[in-house]
Formats: structure tokens, C-alpha cells, sequence
């Protein structure tokens, strides 16, 4: 083990270091600047071992990335906040295409008006791109699950987007481990994907087409990214056996006799997990996998600790509906006999997640309430 | 090869493609694509050739042509050509294919980042001066009193044509050129030339369109020798952005450019005051040219 003291920006960018990246586009947007800084460091000190490209603007960062992973090379870039609302539509096109983009997003609030602090509408506002969207709770799970990124990305030839939260994450130093290149080459792989810009091989690539033929395309596209699930555990199992970590598509903590569970994904989870021994028979799920939706995984959990109630701590809000975490999770339970009853504390604005808010979330909702919500203003 | 001499090996562009008779893009990708393949691949923007190029798995062109979305052809060719060197290809010639809109308007950043970073790759625009593929809406390529869909009569297009060569010089690459189907030997020469220089290239044609000029399709060859004869669209070819070079020889006097305009539909409503005044435009832009042109071809 080397652990060396990195912040999650830093975490994800020695990642991409020890990934065999053929090209990095870089752009930068508070607080994601330091991944393409960090970056810029391998490559000036000649360690990066691919192609550094600074565009300009986050729009272009992806669509070189589209146009090199077309060409069959290996990819990378960061953003957050309008710098993925920006991209939208090369995301899109991304994911139709194919091409195994491998993307972090650092979460951060929207604008009008300006705004720095990690709300997650970001990411979420990119959830029915195509891409497989996953959420990390520190460094050492932004380093690991960046790595296996490329290879859930490259063999399901689906983009995908490492997510994690503004400042708490990643300008926050922890203690990572970081394995040598060479092991975690070995764990990456060779590319195997294959170009689809061939010259001297005519291919009408991403052309016109029709409805008819986009519905199977879409339903290609929909049923790869289901056996992600299963990849995810399979991909863990060798990184267990590689470096002695491993994560599942939802953990969780629930003491016995626990009937509420708080559900978070990023890192207010571990603000739940440091306050979970004062909370009296409480529980944490942390969602780590948001596309695909592990939903047969949650309603097993829940089912097998007969948890009646859900609290989701959203930092996010899908305005005029509530907490997007919430509603997904609702959406996900129907099938279940008993489903527990499902409430939401909203972190929108990515404000401050306290252990006295956590106190107040278990007090019973007021039942004039349309939906179970309770605003982080309101309970701290 | 001269004009009219056909060599089937050297054609990439094949028979049953989607243009419109006598389009001008057409000839001009089946001009570009002679001289510069085999060894080629396309990045295609949203324009007409997305229709042109056909419905996959068809394809009109015998090289690989990625599409990619409408603002982002400048970065994607750049990723290509980068994907293409880091997978040990890098004597692949990369060319990004863009209408006037794709290139003036929704393209313009994509572009000049792109050649701010003297990005390996050559940018051609093809330009048929609008909107073509979504029926002829106005584009800031779209020349001073032109009727389109969205300036219809008694409207029309108020500002003068941007001029993408200026800006393009402005940007200090490589290679930047004008062409027209009228002129495939200039074309093919000023392409081949292009290819042998590395770094950002930009090649400008000029492409009639029938039905957005309104023009019988047998005029297109006849309209882009017009467009060259009168002034209002010139040969050159810029060096590093500092050395203007006149490729076609020009009469002492020009062809009145009110012949260019009558002879299409969309200049139809144009008054003769308007047309003075565009004429102004074009004999100004002229002057300009000719204070920057340091050689001129001779007979």
C-alpha cells in the first residue's frame, strides 16, 4: 500500500494517470479545475503518457473526446455545473455513438444566480443521456472507481460519469491508497474496443436514420447498460483480488432492529455514517450506481431489514416535483409488497448537511403535507 | 488531372447520393475527396451533406465520415486526428466538412479554437450562403439582399456577408484558400497543396444551390464562374495569414456583379438601389483584397 495525501480532484486525476489515457481535453470550471491542473502536472513532468489537449470551452472537451474515442483512443475530461449543462448535447451524442467516454463531474448548483456549492443537479439533469452515472463518497472511491470506469466503459461501450460533490470531496485531502502503474495498467487492460473511424473503410457513421431503427438502437442502449449491475460486481471482485477494495452498486449499514433508513449518494453519506451511532435504530443505504438504476438491489435490502420508512438526503431538487433521488426511489419500490413509506430531505443549493438535521428529519412530517418533504432551511 | 478528364480509380464520391440536381456541394466533396484520398476521413456536420451522405448502413462516400453534432465539428475533427495519431495513424488526413452555417455561425468557436491550436486538419466550408438542408433561412453567410425563409418579401438580409477569410487570416494558420466548382483545377491544386502542409487549413467554397438561389440546376457552373468573374467571390489563397496570393486571373474589368444577381430568384425583389450598394460592397471588398495581394497570376 502507498497511500499518499490527495484531495478528490487529485484522486481522480492519478487515476487517469495510471489508466493509459491516449488524450485529456481539458477546460476548467470551479471546483473541477484541480483534476485538469493535476493533469497538466503528469504531463509537464512528462508522466501522463498521452495527449493533453486545453480547448475552449467544456462543449469542445467532449466532443474531442467523441472524435478521439471514435478514432479508437482511450479518453478523458472533467467538468461540473454549467460546464455539463453546456456539454448536454455531445453527452447525448456521445452515449448514441458508443464511444466509451469516461468523464467526472464535480457537482455543483446552477445558475441564475452564481453559485459554487455542490448541488447535484448538475449531474442529475444529465440522467437520461445514456450515460452510466456513478457516486462517490471520498477520495479513495473517486481514485478506484475512476479506474474501473474504463472498464465497465470500455466493455459495455457506454460512457460514463464518475460523480462526486464540490469542496467536501474534492478539495477535501484524505489518505489514498495509490497502487502502482503497473498494477493498475494490468487491472485496466489493453483497449479492447475498436475504432470506428477506419481509413480506407467507408462507414457512414452515426448517419441519418429512422425511428424504427432508433427504437433498437435505444433498446440496445438500455439493456447493455442493465448488465452494468452485474459487471460492477464482477469488475469489484477483481479489484478486490488487484488491491483489496472492493464497492457494491448500493451499500449498506443497518444495525439490527433499525426500521428508518437515511439514503444519500456522495458525501453527505458520510456525514450519515459519522452521525449514524447517535441516531437511535437508524440505517444508511448509500447509492452509488444511479444509472443503471440498481433498483431490484434496494428493494432486496429494504425487504430483508423490513425497513419502514426511507429518508433521502437530496441535494438536489427537480423543481415543481421534489429531491430526484426521492421520487427515483419511489418509482423503484411499487413492486414491493410492503414498501416503506418514503421522505425527503432537500439539500438544494448543496448546503450543509448537519447531525441536527438529521435529529429533526426523523420527527414525524406534518400530514397536510402533499409529499413528504422536509427543506434543509427549515430543520437546522 | 485536367478538367474533364475522368480517372473512376480517384472518385470517392458514388453514383445514387441524396443531393439535389446541380448541387454545389456535391461537386465540391467530390472534388475535395478526389484530390485528397484515399488515405481520408470526414468529420460531417449537420448541413446538406447529412442528407447527401446518405442513410446508413449507405454511404456516398468511400471513406469514413463521422457525423457529430452541429456547433462541434471544429472539436471533433481535432479529436480525430488526435485518436488517429495516438493509434499510430497519423498520415490519415483529416477533413471536417461543414456548411456555411456550421462554419459561420454555430461552428465559429469550435473552428477557431481549433485553429488557434493549429489543430493537423483541413477545415473546408462549403458554402451555399444559408440554410439550406432546413429550407433557406438566413445565415450570416448569406449575402446582402438575399431573400430567404426568414426574411421573406418584402424583408431581406440586411447585413453584409461575414467575412470568414479575414477571420480566418486573422487567426495566422497555415493554409487558408477560396474555391468554386467552377474552378475544379484551382480547386484540386489549392486542396493538394493544403494536404502537404501541416497544421490548421481552411478552404472556402463557394457551392450553388439551386433551389435556395432559385436557379435552373444546369446554371450552377455557369453562377460560380459569375460569382468569380464579378468580384463578389474572388480566388485566393492566404500563407500564415500575411501572404494574399490571387490564384485566378481577373479581366481588367469586371463582369457587373447586377449579372450574377438577376440570373437568381433570391436577388429577384432586389431594387437597383440595393444592388448599387451591394456592388459598392463588393468593389470595396475588392480594393481591400488587392492592397493585400502580393502576387497576382499572369496569362
Amino acid at each position: 500500500m502507498a497511500y499518499e495525501m490527495l484531495s478528490g480532484s487529485q484522486a481522480a486525476a492519478a487515476a487517469v494517470q495510471r489508466a493509459n489515457v491516449d488524450l485529456v481535453a481539458a477546460y476548467p470550471i470551479t471546483p473541477q479545475t484541480a483534476i485538469v491542473e493535476t493533469l497538466a502536472n503528469f504531463e509537464a513532468k512528462g508522466e501522463l503518457g498521452g495527449d493533453f489537449v486545453s480547448v475552449e470551452s467544456e462543449y469542445a472537451a467532449l466532443a474531442c473526446c467523441y472524435g478521439a474515442a471514435a478514432a479508437g483512443a482511450r479518453v478523458f475530461t472533467a467538468t461540473a455545473s454549467h460546464g455539463l449543462a453546456y456539454m448536454h448535447e455531445v453527452i447525448h451524442w456521445c452515449s448514441g455513438a458508443r464511444v466509451p467516454v469516461v468523464m467526472v463531474n464535480v457537482n455543483r448548483a446552477i445558475g441564475a444566480p452564481w453559485c459554487l456549492d455542490p448541488d447535484q443537479g448538475d449531474s442529475l439533469s444529465q440522467r437520461d443521456t445514456g450515460w452510466m452515472q456513478i457516486y462517490c463518497s471520498g477520495a479513495q472511491e473517486v481514485f478506484d472507481t475512476v479506474l474501473q470506469a474504463y472498464v465497465l466503459s470500455e466493455e459495455l461501450l457506454l460512457p460514463c460519469l464518475v460523480v462526486f460533490d464540490g469542496f467536501y470531496i474534492s478539495h477535501t485531502y484524505e489518505a489514498v491508497d495509490v497502487p502502482e502503474k503497473e498494477k493498475t495498467l494490468e487491472f485496466v487492460g489493453e483497449k479492447k474496443f475498436k475504432a470506428q473511424v477506419i481509413p480506407g473503410a467507408p462507414a457512414n457513421l452515426h448517419g441519418l436514420t429512422t425511428g424504427d431503427n432508433q427504437i433498437l438502437l435505444v433498446k440496445n442502449r438500455h439493456e447493455t447498460m442493465i448488465k452494468a449491475i452485474d459487471l460492477f460486481k464482477d469488475v469489484n471482485k477483481k479489484y478486490e483480488e488487484f488491491f483489496g477494495r472492493s464497492y457494491k452498486v448500493v451499500d449498506s449499514v443497518i444495525p439490527p432492529g433499525s426500521t428508518t433508513v437515511f439514503m444519500a449518494a456522495g458525501a453527505t453519506v458520510e456525514t450519515i455514517r459519522w452521525a449514524l451511532p447517535e441516531l437511535d435504530d437508524c440505517g444508511l443505504i448509500q447509492l452509488r450506481m444511479f444509472r443503471p438504476y440498481p433498483a431490484e438491489e434496494l428493494c432486496a435490502i429494504l425487504e430483508a431489514h423490513e425497513v419502514e420508512r426511507v429518508i433521502v438526503v437530496d441535494r438536489n431538487c427537480s423543481v415543481g416535483m421534489g429531491g430526484i433521488f426521492s421520487q427515483e426511489l419511489r418509482a423503484a419500490l411499487y413492486k414491493m409488497e410492503k414498501p416503506p413509506v418514503v421522505e425527503d430531505l432537500i439539500l438544494a443549493g448543496g448546503i450543509d448537511l448537519t447531525v441536527e438535521m438529521l435529529h429533526k428529519a426523523l420527527e414525524p412530517v406534518n400530514e397536510d403535507r402533499l409529499t413528504d418533504q422536509k427543506w434543509g432551511v427549515d430543520v437546522r | 488531372m485536367k478538367t474533364g478528364e475522368l480517372n473512376k480509380d480517384s472518385e470517392m464520391l458514388y453514383s445514387g447520393h441524396n443531393a439535389c440536381p446541380g448541387c454545389g456541394a456535391a461537386l465540391a466533396v467530390r472534388y475535395l475527396t478526389r484530390a485528397l484520398g484515399p488515405n481520408l476521413a470526414i468529420v460531417l456536420t449537420a448541413s446538406c451533406w447529412s442528407i447527401i451522405s446518405g442513410m446508413p448502413p449507405l454511404t456516398a462516400l468511400k471513406c469514413p465520415i463521422l457525423h457529430c453534432p452541429f456547433p462541434s465539428a471544429g472539436s471533433v475533427g481535432s479529436g480525430v486526428k488526435r485518436g488517429l495519431k495516438a493509434t499510430g495513424q497519423s498520415d490519415t488526413t483529416v477533413v471536417v466538412l461543414a456548411g456555411d452555417g456550421g462554419t459561420f455561425d454555430i461552428g465559429l468557436q469550435a473552428m477557431s479554437g481549433a485553429a488557434q491550436r493549429n489543430e493537423d486538419y483541413i477545415f473546408v466550408c462549403y458554402d451555399n450562403e444559408a440554410y439550406m438542408n432546413t429550407g433557406m433561412q438566413t445565415s450570416s453567410a448569406t449575402p446582402f439582399g438575399a431573400r430567404t425563409a426568414t426574411a421573406p418579401y418584402p424583408l431581406f438580409k440586411a447585413g453584409q456577408k461575414k467575412d470568414i477569410m479575414q477571420i480566418m487570416a486573422a487567426h495566422g494558420i497555415p493554409y487558408a484558400a477560396t474555391a468554386t466548382v467552377a474552378f475544379p483545377d484551382d480547386m484540386e491544386n489549392k486542396l493538394k497543396k493544403a494536404q502537404k502542409i501541416s497544421g490548421f487549413r481552411f478552404i472556402h467554397i463557394l457551392s450553388p444551390c439551386p433551389p435556395g438561389w432559385g436557379t435552373e440546376s444546369s446554371d450552377t457552373i455557369h453562377l460560380s464562374r459569375l460569382a468569380v468573374s464579378s468580384g463578389f467571390f474572388p480566388l485566393y489563397e492566404i500563407e500564415n495569414g500575411v501572404t494574399w496570393r490571387m490564384t485566378n486571373l481577373q479581366e481588367e474589368k469586371r463582369t457587373p456583379l447586377k449579372e450574377y444577381l438577376s440570373a437568381q430568384r433570391r436577388f429577384k425583389q432586389m431594387d437597383e438601389a440595393r444592388m448599387a450598394q451591394l456592388q459598392q460592397e463588393v468593389d470595396h471588398d475588392w480594393d481591400c483584397l488587392m492592397e493585400k495581394v502580393v502576387t497576382c497570376p499572369s496569362e
